[in-house]
């Protein structure tokens, strides 16, 4: 045997050493160095650091990235768990093919979906204005999404693209959760939400928590959707989240220490809720 | 008593019906949108705006023939101010290249860390959780570093192998083995004399076929959608990808409404078909890891 599980391995290890552990060490030193292009670079200790706490853009891009994150999980997981219990209900029929339509969206890529959502977000003839004016009586003829509610047409297309793929991990969580217990909570008196908060939710506990450690890596790390949807920043600079900070910093002035800097900032920030997330569901 | 019953069995029956309207209308929303792509992208500009799906007329099926046009799709291939056809090209080679490669070089690594017993291996096995939570972004500034001193920049090779062993694909199919590759199995057919690469190719990736289409999908939709590699490494036009093609498509013609979302259609389509072959053994693959755990 000996070699073979290395050689096995080779092609990670190999992969691991020249593109993740190199790069890894590497912004460690950029973050502390400032940088014009891929090959100047000065060690200047904190100044990156300093720079981006006292850059405006950077306080906005953190606020929007925060108020997206915190509807991502918020509004989009509530909404994906209650499809999947209903789609869960014994005896329904329909199923699989419910839950592959639902699933659809989630394929289609960001850049994919910005270009859909900045038609269908028009100010007067979009679909979803449309839609709205014959739903709701008084709607206005005219609701700039792209101008004046960006963050709102942001969780509005995230939602028609995630709702069904956090949907299918719960689905498939929920298929531990047994239906003898349920019928027997249900014969002891217990109606639809203590079923819920009783019985399905300890069961699901460990997936929900996968779950929403996910939705807040994808969320917090958002740059396709709001830079093709907006052409960059949006009004304002209302789309401008951290990773199209990074992106604008790194690759248009072309300082990748300081995007280093940024990139570590998010990192520290993205360990940080995981730590907790992590602390939250272990306590319960 | 019946009366009783039937109370009961009229609520069911209302519950039901709610349940099923409340799907139906989800499914609809969810939809819509992808009738209304290739809906706009056949539609003539005069009447773009002027129907939200079809253009309504006298015709087959109270459908104005007229007014849909596949221009939109001829201007997409045909004209030469940009390279739609040769980014459909790049996306095709670049998404499947990158698949079958790193579904292979993952189920190599998974198959190891799950079925031998090494020096190391708990270490590497440490490892490769510990890549889960870096994330990718904090890479992208010293990848472009590294990749403009490996002379890789603006190159597929730049944009692939780095993604060609990804620690995710190692976790998801060093699982997949631990759960489906029986131990005795493998020392059957060493005791036989079979060949170590022989055992691993005849053997253990029929038995972890399901994990195969799961992964091949996932990698093949994540480089299909790859827009911000692609955008920061490629200078060139002619290599440009279509996720990157189209947003620049975007910034070109930023009236055009039926050229950008026949493009668009044109991008979307693949990925749903591939899809709808693999899509069981592609959401069981998905769901393992967490459910698993």
């Amino acid at each position: 045997m000996g070699w073979t599980p290395f050689v096995f391995l080779s092609p990670f290890l190999l992969t691991f050493c020249v593109f993740l552990a190199y790069p890894l060490y590497d912004s460690a030193i950029l973050a502390f160095s400032q940088t014009y292009g891929p090959s100047h670079s000065v060690w200047v200790g904190f100044a990156n650091f300093k720079n981006m706490f006292q850059d405006p853009d950077f306080w906005t891009a953190l606020k929007n990235t925060s108020l997206y994150t915190l509807a991502s999980v918020t509004i989009q997981l509530p909404l994906a768990l209650l499809l999947a219990l209903i789609l869960n209900q014994p005896g329904l029929k329909g199923r699989t093919l419910f839950r592959l339509i639902f699933f659809l969206p989630s394929l289609v890529g960001l850049v994919f979906v910005a270009m859909m959502f900045s038609l269908m977000l028009g100010d007067r003839d979009g679909l979803v204005n449309v839609f709205l004016r014959s739903v709701i009586p008084g709607f206005p003829g005219e609701f700039p999404w792209l101008q004046n509610y960006v963050m709102a047409s942001l969780i509005l297309a995230s939602l028609w693209m995630y709702v069904g793929f956090n949907m299918v991990y719960f689905l498939a969580a929920l298929q531990s959760v047994s239906q003898d217990a349920l019928d027997a909570a249900a014969i002891d008196g217990a109606n639809a939400i203590q079923r819920f908060w009783y019985v399905i939710l300890p069961e699901i506990r460990p997936v929900f928590g996968f779950v929403v450690l996910l939705s807040l890596i994808g969320s917090l790390q958002l740059f396709e959707l709001p830079y093709v949807l907006l052409n960059g920043a949006g009004p304002e600079r209302r789309g401008l989240t951290l990773v199209m900070y990074l992106y604008q910093n790194g690759f248009d002035r072309n300082d990748l220490g300081f995007a280093s800097a940024i990139g570590w900032t998010l990192a520290i920030l993205l360990m940080g809720l995981a730590l907790v997330q992590r602390r939250l569901s272990r306590n319960e | 008593m019946n009366d009783a019953a039937q109370i009961r069995k009229r609520k069911e029956l209302f519950r039901k019906g709610i349940t099923y309207a409340f799907l139906l209308l989800a499914a609809v929303v969810t939809l819509v949108p992808f009738a209304w792509l290739i809906c706009a992208s056949i539609k003539d500009k005069d009447v773009f705006f002027q129907y939200m799906f079809l253009p309504v007329g006298h015709g087959f099926l109270g459908i104005d023939w007229k007014s849909l046009t596949l221009e939109y799709y001829k201007d997409l291939f045909g004209s030469t101010d940009f390279n739609f056809g040769r980014s459909l090209l790049n996306s095709i080679f670049y998404a499947s290249t990158t698949a079958t490669l790193s579904t292979l070089f993952c189920a190599m690594g998974g198959y190891a860390l799950a079925k031998f017993q090494f020096k190391g291996r708990e270490t590497i096995t440490t490892m490769v959780l510990g890549c889960l939570i870096i994330p990718g972004s904090l890479l992208l500034a010293p990848s472009y570093q590294l990749l403009y001193h490996l002379g890789l920049l603006d190159s597929y090779a730049g944009l692939i192998l780095p993604a060609l062993a990804p620690a995710f694909g190692i976790y998801l199919f060093r699982q997949s083995m631990l759960n489906s590759v029986p131990t005795d199995l493998l020392e059957a057919a060493r005791i036989d004399g079979c060949g170590e690469y022989r055992i691993f190719f005849t053997v253990v990736l029929p038995l972890v076929r399901p994990m195969i289409g799961a992964f091949l999908l996932i990698t093949f939709l994540g480089c299909w959608n790859n827009f911000i590699g692609p955008q920061i490494i490629f200078q060139t036009p002619e290599k440009y990808p279509l996720a990157v093609e189209i947003a620049q498509l975007k910034g070109l013609y930023s009236t055009n409404y039926g050229l950008l979302m026949a493009g668009t259609a044109i991008s979307v389509a693949p990925v749903m078909i591939l899809f709808l072959f693999l899509q069981k053994e592609f959401i069981a693959g998905l769901t393992s890891g967490a459910v698993k755990g």
